[in-house]
């Protein structure tokens, strides 16, 4: 292949990716309803999106049901993931399984049957943000799961094992042997739960309170109104939300170069 | 010692109950319902019903022909890109690559909604193509996720072995459909089951891009708001059958998950 073709290539698919939320984020910034004719310059979507009380609680609301639900999950994954390592065989597979179920299952079935389970079955109220929290939990934690065991593997097991010969009681050992090994695997658990809970919609919508609203489960009730001043604050929303994303990328790419660098150098 | 390794396996006690309560037993809730009726008395109805409604059928057929036919445009835009990106020397890989991953931890209505204005403004009307803009949507909504393992498997090929097939008189073609295409399906089976499932049942996608056809997804919905458990709990297995078959057609084949995307 030439390289124009390639460079080429690369550029639409690119273009295509990027090309919507980078028009909705122009046009976020003016007076206009509609793509298409450019109007004035404004910031009104901006304090809409953050004077508006229901879309305030919205944010706020998601945020903190991804913090909630990714920090419960991260706790399960990690000492599930622990358990099982430690495991016979038989008893991890079992684990492992289970484990993948939720991984490979369409959001849809999830929510549907943990919406029976819960709701229909044990007769507990969506409005106690039970059904919701535990849905998350059940998508998130087998992800946490999935990040630790890779470290477990890693890990070198004579430390715990000096560990314990120096005197060391096992929890003193598993804290402060075993968990600084897999911490990365943890961290990056943690964040995988909050990406997946933030852009979760069918599990919020079969689980939730009528009352609450997910950034998904808003804007999706919101794109069937017809609401205009509504429509264009998501804009600003999606804006905000693209930056923020961006601006993490570009700073955990920076910080990855410079480890490579170092560990180079020496 | 017997104490010890007792009390790190007991931490596994916790989730292991956890799973049997919010991933085994809801399984079970749903065998039963979808077998039962609102009498609570046993049938196949739920299941024959499905089988037998022209337009049930017809939603299965549709959901088959949005997610097939997704998958391959997913492909046929992602195996060149991870391809180009994945054997190119360029200084800044991991940055573009990076880009290629990033939308997905946007969110995806968002990003809909972004798709939806642009179609809106270049169609006119988005009833006009509801199948074309079904695809474009998931295209959209899904592409990352087939971009991420096919460029992780092609990155980790040993570049040895395609030094050798030169060696041994291959031309670049040549070298790409022995070496490079056949030792890159792991990555392929990856990204088409990240693909073709979702695009089963995102039936938001749908909803969000005024396409009221109706997809396996869409039927578990209606089921839903209308309070048919059973109906709605007979969709749910079909779909775990489906996944299931698909599981176990491409078993061992496939690598890690990668809905962990980049962070893993």
């Amino acid at each position: 292949m030439r390289k124009s073709v390639k460079v080429l290539f690369i550029v639409f698919v690119m273009l295509f990716l990027y090309m919507p939320i980078l028009m909705l984020a122009l046009y976020s910034f003016t007076t206009a309803t509609n793509i298409g004719a450019l109007r004035g310059f404004s910031m009104h979507n901006y304090v809409t999106l953050f004077t508006t009380p229901e879309l305030v609680s919205m944010i706020f609301g998601t945020l903190t049901l991804a913090i909630g639900a990714s920090l419960i999950a991260t706790v399960l994954g990690t000492i599930g993931a622990i358990g099982s390592f430690y495991s016979k065989k038989g008893m991890a597979s079992a684990i492992n399984t289970m484990n993948q179920v939720p991984v490979v299952n369409a959001d849809v079935v999830t929510g549907f049957s943990i919406c029976i389970l819960l709701v229909v079955v044990l007769g507990v109220s969506k409005d106690t943000y039970i059904p919701l929290v535990i849905g998350h939990v059940t998508l998130c934690a087998p992800f946490v799961y999935l990040s630790v065991i890779p470290k477990l593997k890693q890990m070198d097991s004579s430390i715990y094992e000096a560990a314990l010969d120096l005197g060391a009681t096992p929890f003193t050992a598993l804290v402060k042997i075993v968990l600084p090994q897999i911490l990365s695997g943890i961290l990056s658990g943690f964040a995988l739960a909050i990406t997946l809970s933030l852009d979760d919609y069918f599990i919020a919508t079969y689980t939730k309170p009528a009352t609450f609203d997910t950034i998904s489960t808003y804007v999706v009730n919101a794109t069937k109104g017809g609401q205009t001043t509504i429509k264009t604050a998501l804009w600003a929303l999606s804006t905000v939300i693209f930056v923020l994303v961006l601006l993490i990328v570009l700073f955990m790419n920076y910080q990855a170069n410079k480890k490579s660098e170092g560990t180079e150098t020496v | 010692m017997h104490k010890i390794s007792f009390s790190r396996k007991a931490l596994g006690i916790p989730y292991v109950i956890f799973l049997m309560l919010f991933v085994v037993a809801p399984l079970f809730v749903l065998i039963y319902y979808a077998f039962t009726n609102g009498s609570g008395q046993p049938t196949l109805q739920n299941l024959t019903g499905f089988f037998s409604d022209p337009n049930t059928l017809g939603t299965l057929f549709y959901s088959f022909g949005i997610a097939m036919t997704t998958t391959l445009v997913c492909l046929l835009l992602a195996y060149p890109t991870a391809y180009i990106l994945a054997t190119s020397k360029l200084k800044g890989q991991s940055v573009i690559i990076m880009l290629f991953i990033m939308p997905m931890w946007i969110n995806f209505s968002l990003r809909i909604t972004a798709l939806k204005e642009i179609l809106t403004w270049i169609e006119g009307n988005l009833a006009y193509y509801p199948f074309l803009n079904a695809v474009i949507g998931m295209t959209y909504d899904f592409l990352p996720f087939m971009i991420l393992p096919i460029y992780t498997t092609i990155s980790k090929l040993d570049g040895a072995l395609l030094e050798a097939a030169r060696d041994l008189g291959a031309d670049e073609l040549t070298a790409f459909l022995k070496v490079t295409l056949p030792l890159s399906v792991p990555g392929i089976i990856s990204g088409v089951s990240m693909v073709f499932l979702p695009a089963m049942t995102n039936y938001v996608v749908l909803d969000m891009l005024y396409n009221s056809t109706y997809i396996m997804g869409s039927l578990i919905g209606s089921y839903f708001a209308a309070y048919n458990w059973h109906g709605g709990s007979m969709i749910a297995l079909i779909l775990l059958a489906i996944i299931c078959l698909f599981t176990l057609l491409t078993r061992g084949a496939e690598d890690e998950n990668p809905r962990g995307g980049a962070l893993l």
